[in-house]
């Protein structure tokens, strides 16, 4: 491969991915609602159509999954959603006619919209980590050089390697996998670090739950974590690079595979890249199902075959890392930025965001919350704005009661801090953390206490067992917290919380003890009063922890309908139609809920 | 190429120290006797950080950081005791005893048990959780150590010692979280595993979740059996370290209190396993000449190690045929003690209880072996009682071994030379060997008994020795990680030596997995291999006779009953042979 | 390489011979061994893990840690269809534990487990990536999301019937 291979494949295809095309979800999200049919529908019909000159395309995500599939007209940009199978007719017959099918466009106070960026979920984002996901084939690599596809790493090779490395220090990029480390000073380390084998990693573990930015990436921009690694390659001196990703994500498996073949077929990995004397080549290995490698030292022993327990640092990875080399490991979102900032340097990169957290950040919206996806905004852009301008606000008319934030190892965000500019250190300042990105709304219906609970179960599973505090300390920590939700709390658990919560923090040996009591810490912090109500007054204010709440049928409401009782699944109403008030048997009653919702007189209450 | 370390200062606890680049704050706040508590800390071995109980604060540092596992650097400002870290280790005790069952007074390590010795130190009050257990899992399948999960705090140090020292690595760390304990695969039981039985992992447990298991029962049984002779032989290195356990310095050599403590008990004999070891030598090196004549199963190999038997057994079966064919001195005793013995006082073999004191558990496994039963398809040794469990027995019989006064071993089994000493330590059996083989070749005595080159901490060491005239080159192993380097030579062909010495304990038996257990911290303060083996030197210097050979008792059991060293009778009661043992097979 | 050939009279069949060489040699292999054989056997039996042990000279006692540690690894044979249930954050806050009860009622059977017909076995898993369609659930490799109680009835018996 030389510049002039690469330049005219980016003209010939720029053409290409300006022609009429039909590009269709194939992200996770999309084919689970039946994207891959509807992709072959449209084939089958643009067969029978025989039209030229329009193709249909499979993308990555859009972002938007909880509308999908979604499907794209481009170059018009018409954004269509929910799209069914059956709709694939329509859709080739308006792109031939040049006619939009009005009744999948998306409806937004009462005006449709036509195009992609003028959503509400769209038009406040900045995409640059996501810039290509839907704009191209994922399994084409012709697309991404089109739209200026391993430019960067052909420039960073003919750069010193100190000048790549500071380009990515003056950027100001953090880590977007955690904890924020500055990138441009591991790479630093990275390159500083003695010996002749180094290797460089990618996280792609992806495990704080509810978060989905790098699946998102991997499958519809798989290059552009390759390019970024080959480039972290060659400014640290290494020549193998690894990629470690989830095993339920086996899409984006498939795509990476395929786009490792495609690039090392072009050159652009393996021997020798735009004949300089770099090479560089990537290998995937498939994580099993522990949260705890994605922390970097565990990792690294998994992807050494070993049970993915972390090692105590020093010596840190940059040292020695994986096989004891010396090791560079950035996570998914973190590489996806590397080719732009290369590509436009990092005075453009340094006046995005704010001062000390620049450039941009990827949030998986999700929860009680009208727009459910993947949102790239500048770093700085106020919670409310996400959640209310391009979240679309909360459902069912509830009231937005906190987000939680930076997954369980996160916390929460309340109300009072709606307007707090989201970057990493505001958050850290109110018990919260960036972490991977992850954003849960939760309305008012939200127990505190329970989700709470709910995150330490998360740790208790996940905890690797391998020191005393985390292992043993956060069962311990569930205990009291599941004997509070079941109202068996006693006077003096609150402060033993506290007391467990500190030291867990203080003594664990990795990341994930470090934080696991946080969630605890942060609802503590803002929501004390809901644990109080628990141990104290034997009563969850939010009806959610089921020993604290009775479901009770109002006498004076009650038209003895019957119809809870034919809805309850436990047989727990009692009455006689048009005759007795309907009377719930609280020994029976498994507080489901269905009767509350099921009563045409609202009769039925927590 | 060897470089000059780096020095380093750092300030621990306002005291200055320094020491070279590279070592840990835990070493470092040692030297200047700081004791941070640990558990899951062994020098070189177990180097993980797990149990958090050494952390320290450091100037500048987020965090509290385990000591044992942080390289000291320059100017770095440690504490290691203020409120917040006390704080912190008393939640860390408070949580291992919330899944711990806290049995300290039926347990064997009470008193000797670092979980405990730190309850105490730290105070940790009665416990205030509401707990759930992990499961617990009681293992006793094998002869030779019972583990207790319920004990367990997933230190390591066990599965690392196995894995690292041992190269056996029988039991592992399982499952994960509030789960995760030390178990064998498969979930099988140690029997069914690849386990030697050296309780290597029993001396490194810091607690009561690894111990021997105890057959002091039966003995109690025996001894109070008027219709029972009830013999005891007593291994070369248990005279060097049974003091300990009566509070004597380490190292200190106490074969007549022993043998006193021994007669007080009840035993009817007590004879010396030392005379079996000087028997082993007659067979061994006559055995070494013979393949050197002919030039067959070159390299041999020693057998007197019962962990090591095993190890070839289930790890090397292709190389069984290097092994000696030659009983294990133990075994060599016992067969003597029911047959020239009983033969000699015209006692029915029925009627002896044949006990046996050894620093070691892999023995209890040994005297089951059908190889080695005797006519009458009988046991040559009935029982064997660890260093450790024999020191029980005697405090629960009001004997203080300290303040006895010494008594001789019984006779016609009681007489041995400083080369059955010896064989208690690491190149012990190489060293008694090479007294002998030239005498056994052709009559000629070596000059210089004491072979220096094959002493010492080496893990293998080399020598190389002329024998008619011809040069030889040996080697000895210690710890069967070692024993492998030298087996896997033999499997590639590459191996240049004629004899080699195996122990599968590191430092040989007087660092077996039955001997006393000398708490880390003490440990890593004095030279306990060392200073036993020495003991064991003592005891060979002062000999009488200092050659297998030269054994009187001994040449006489050769011409009243065996005959001939490696001759027909020496077959049938001195040698036996080996089998290839399968591993993790289902029942 | 001579092959391991299998002792009292297990035997090794090819599928398995050929994942291992794959991996002689490999750094770090025996956990994309692994993986490979529970994906061609749906679990790790005994007899894989002592020919694996014996190839890539990776004690038992290890493997079996291995295998323990990592959750999508098992040593007991799943149903035929897998059904995991997504309780991660996405999840759990749009319902996903009233999707996991559905299924425990409806299958009759715990989380780890597998019906007696060998048909179904159940699982919580934490997050599939399909957070957007909250919440989701995998059969096999199918995801499906925005589950409730009915499309959990309508998917066992769709399933019950393949
Ligand atoms: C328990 C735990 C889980 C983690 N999981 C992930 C993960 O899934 N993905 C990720 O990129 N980083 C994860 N991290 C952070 C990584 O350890 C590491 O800091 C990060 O991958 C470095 O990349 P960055 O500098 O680009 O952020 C985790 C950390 C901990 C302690
Ligand atoms: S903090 Fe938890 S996950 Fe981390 S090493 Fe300790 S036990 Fe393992
Ligand atoms: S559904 Fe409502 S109105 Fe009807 S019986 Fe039940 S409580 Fe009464
Ligand atoms: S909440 Fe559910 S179980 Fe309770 S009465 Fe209503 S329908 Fe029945
Ligand atoms: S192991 Fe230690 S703490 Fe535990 S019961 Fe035994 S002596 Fe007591
Ligand atoms: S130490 Fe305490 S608990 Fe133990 S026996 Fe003595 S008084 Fe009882
Ligand atoms: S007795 Fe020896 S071989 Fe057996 S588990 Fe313990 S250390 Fe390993
Ligand atoms: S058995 Fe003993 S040595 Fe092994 S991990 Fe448990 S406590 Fe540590
Ligand atoms: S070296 Fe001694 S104590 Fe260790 S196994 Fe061998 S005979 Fe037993
Ligand atoms: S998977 Fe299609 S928009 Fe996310
Ligand atoms: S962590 Fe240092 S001694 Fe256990
Ligand atoms: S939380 Fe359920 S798919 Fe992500």
């Amino acid at each position: 491969m030389d510049i002039d291979k690469l330049n005219k494949i980016k003209v010939e295809y720029s053409r290409i991915i300006q022609e009429k095309r039909i590009m269709v979800c194939s992200g996770t999200g999309c084919t689970s609602s039946k994207s891959d049919v509807l992709i072959k529908n449209i084939q089958k019909k643009l067969e029978s159509t025989k039209s030229k000159n329009i193709s249909v395309q499979k993308t990555g995500c859009f972002g938007f999954c909880a509308k999908g599939p979604i499907v794209v007209i481009d170059p018009d940009e018409t954004f269509y959603e929910l799209v069914k199978p059956e709709d694939a007719s329509d859709i080739v017959d308006g792109v031939i006619t040049g006619k939009v099918v009005e009744r999948l466009l998306t409806k937004e106070k009462d005006k449709l919209i036509e195009k992609w960026h003028e959503l509400n979920f769209y038009n406040k984002q900045e995409r640059i980590a996501l810039k290509n996901c839907g704009k191209i084939n994922p399994e084409k690599i012709e697309e991404y050089i089109a739209l200026d596809g391993y430019q960067a790493l052909y420039k960073a090779l003919h750069t010193s390697r100190d000048e790549v490395i500071d380009i990515v220090l003056n950027s100001g990029i953090r880590g977007r996998g955690g904890a924020g480390f500055p990138t441009g000073k591991k790479w630093k380390f990275a390159k500083e670090a003695q010996g002749n084998i180094k290797y460089v990693c990618c996280n792609a573990d992806e495990g704080d739950p509810g978060a989905f930015m790098d699946r998102s990436i991997l499958e519809g921009d798989p290059h552009s974590v390759l390019e970024a690694m080959a480039i972290a390659g060659y400014a640290i001196g290494a020549t193998q690079g690894y990629i470690y990703v989830r095993a339920e994500y086996p899409i984006a498996v498939k795509r990476l595979n395929v786009a490792i073949e495609q690039a090392t077929k072009l050159g652009l990995l393996g021997k020798n890249i735009f004949g300089k004397k770099f090479s560089f080549n990537i290998e995937l290995r498939l994580g099993a199902g522990a949260f705890v490698c994605g922390e970097e030292t565990a990792l690294m022993n998994s992807i050494e075959g070993k049970r993915g327990e972390p090692r105590p640092r020093p010596p840190f990875p940059a040292i020695k890392g994986l096989f004891g080399k010396p090791t560079l490991l950035n996570n998914v979102e973190t590489y996806a930025n590397i080719p732009n900032i290369i590509l436009k340097g990092s005075s453009w990169y340094n006046t995005i965001g704010t001062k000390n957290s620049t450039g941009t950040k990827v949030f998986a919206l999700g929860g009680n919350i009208n727009n459910v996806g993947l949102v790239e905004v500048p770093m700085g852009t106020t919670l409310r704005e996400i959640v209310y301008d391009i979240g679309g606000g909360i459902p069912e008319g509830k009231k937005f009661k906190a987000a939680q934030m930076g997954g369980p190892s996160g916390g929460c965000v309340p109300t009072k801090y709606l307007d707090t500019p989201i970057d990493y250190d505001s958050l850290s300042e109110i018990g919260a953390m960036m972490g991977s990105g992850g954003l849960i709304v939760m309305d008012d219906s939200k127990c505190m206490v329970d989700i709470a609970k709910f995150f330490l179960e998360f740790t208790v599973d996940e905890s690797c067992g391998k020191c005393t505090p985390c292992r043993i300390g956060t069962k311990r920590m569930l205990e009291i917290l599941t004997r509070i939700t079941e109202g068996k709390g006693k006077d003096g658990d609150i402060e033993k919380l506290e007391r467990l919560a500190s030291n867990i923090k203080g003594a664990s040996l990795c990341g994930l003890g470090q934080t696991a009591p946080n969630p605890v810490l942060s609802t503590l912090r803002y929501f004390r009063e809901e644990y109080e109500a628990h141990i104290y007054d034997k009563k969850c204010p939010s009806g959610v922890c089921k020993a604290l709440t009775q479901v009770l049928i109002n006498p004076e409401k009650c038209k003895k309908c019957g119809i809870c009782a034919k809805n309850c699944p436990t047989n727990a109403i009692d009455g006689e139609l048009g005759k007795v008030t309907y009377k719930i048997n609280q020994d029976k009653c498994i507080k489901c809920g269905v009767c509350i919702t099921k009563c045409p007189f609202k009769a039925i209450s927590k | 190429m060897y470089r000059k370390k780096k020095m380093i200062t750092l300030t621990i606890d306002s005291r200055a120290v320094t020491v070279p680049e590279g070592t840990t704050i835990l070493e470092a706040a040692r030297k200047i006797d700081i004791d941070i508590p640990t558990l899951c800390f062994l020098k070189e071995i177990n180097e993980v950080g797990d149990c958090r109980m050494c952390l320290v604060e450091i100037e500048g540092v987020r965090g509290y950081k385990a000591s044992c596992v942080y390289p000291v650097e320059e100017g770095l400002v440690v504490r290691t005791n203020t409120k917040g870290l006390i704080d912190t280790k008393r939640t860390i005790l408070e949580l291992l005893l919330s899944s711990h069952e806290k049995k300290c007074l039926t347990c064997v390590r009470s008193t000797n048990c670092r979980l405990q010795d730190l309850c105490r130190r730290f105070e940790i009050p009665d416990l205030e959780y509401e707990v759930e257990m992990p499961e617990a899992d009681l293992d006793d399948s094998s002869e030779c150590v019972v583990r207790n999960t319920a004990k367990c705090i997933l230190c390591k140090r066990c599965v690392n010692v196995c894995k690292k020292v041992q190269g056996v690595a029988a039991i592992s760390t399982m499952n994960r979280g509030f789960h995760a304990k030390v178990g064998v695969a498969l979930d099988m039981g140690m029997r069914d595993s690849t386990c030697v039985g050296c309780g290597q992992c029993v001396i490194h447990c810091p607690v009561g979740a690894l111990v021997e298991k105890s057959n002091v029962g039966q003995l109690r049984e025996a001894l109070a059996d008027k219709n029972k002779i009830v013999i005891i032989q007593t291994a070369p290195a248990v005279r060097a370290t049974i003091g300990e356990e009566f509070g004597m310095p380490i190292g200190t050599l106490v074969t007549g209190k022993m043998v006193a403590a021994l007669r007080r008990i009840g035993f009817d004999k007590i004879f010396d396993t030392d005379l079996g070891a000087d028997m082993t030598i007659m067979e061994e090196a006559t055995e070494f000449i013979e393949r050197l004549k002919s030039n067959s199963n070159l390299p041999m190999i020693t057998s007197c190690s019962s962990g090591w038997i095993t190890f070839a057994e289930k790890f090397y079966p292709e190389l069984l045929s290097h092994l000696s064919s030659t009983k294990s001195p133990m075994e060599i005793l016992g067969t003597l003690i029911k047959t020239y013995y009983a033969k000699k006082e015209g006692i029915d073999p029925k009627d002896i209880y044949s006990v046996a004191l050894m620093p070691c558990s892999a023995k209890k496994a040994e005297i089951i072996r059908d190889e080695l039963k005797l006519e009458g398809n009988i046991q040559a040794v009935d029982n064997v009682i660890t260093t450790r469990e024999m020191a029980r027995m005697l405090k629960e019989a009001n004997i203080d071994l300290a303040s006895l006064n010494d008594e001789e071993y019984d006779n016609p089994l009681g007489e041995a030379t400083g080369a059955g000493h010896i064989f208690g330590t690491t190149g012990g059996v190489m060293e008694a060997a090479l007294r002998s083989v030239s005498y056994l070749l052709d009559g000629t005595e070596v000059k210089n008994v004491e072979f220096k080159q094959v002493r010492g901490t080496k893990a293998i060491k080399e020598a190389t020795i002329t024998i008619a005239g011809k040069e030889h080159k040996i080697a000895i192993s210690q710890g069967l990680s070692n024993a492998s380097i030298l087996l896997n030579q033999i499997k590639d062909g590459t191996s240049p030596y004629s004899f080699i010495e195996v122990m599968t304990c590191p430092g040989g038996c007087i660092n077996g997995g039955g001997q006393p257990i000398v708490d880390e911290y003490k440990a890593s303060k004095i030279d306990v291999k060392g200073l036993r083996a020495k003991a064991l030197y003592k005891a060979d210097k002062k000999a009488k006779f200092r050659k297998s050979h030269e054994n009187q008792s001994v040449q006489k059991i050769y011409s009243d009953f065996i005959g001939k060293p490696n001759g027909k009778v020496a077959h049938e009661l001195l040698h036996t042979h080996y089998n290839k043992q399968e591993v993790y097979t289902e029942k | 390489m001579k092959h391991c050939e299998g002792c009292n009279g297990c035997k090794i069949d090819d599928k398995l011979v050929k994942i291992v060489d794959k991996y002689r040699g490999v750094d770090g292999g025996i956990i994309s061994a692994l993986h490979e054989v529970q994906d061609t056997y749906g679990y790790i039996s005994n007899i894989s893990q002592k020919y694996l042990s014996k190839e890539l000279n990776v004690p038992m006692s290890e493997i079996y840690g291995i295998i323990t540690f990592y959750s999508r690894f098992s040593l007991t044979p799943k149903g035929k269809y897998n059904v995991q249930v997504c309780i991660g954050t996405a999840c759990y806050v749009k319902g996903a534990d009233k999707v996991l009860a559905r299924f425990k009622e409806k299958l009759a059977i715990e989380e780890g487990k597998t019906t007696e017909d060998g048909k179904f076995s159940l699982e919580a898993v934490r997050c599939i990536g399909a957070c957007g369609l909250a919440p989701a659930i995998v059969i096999n490799e199918e995801v499906y999301g925005k589950v409730d109680d009915k499309k959990v009835d309508e998917l066992i018996e769709k399933y019950s019937k393949m």
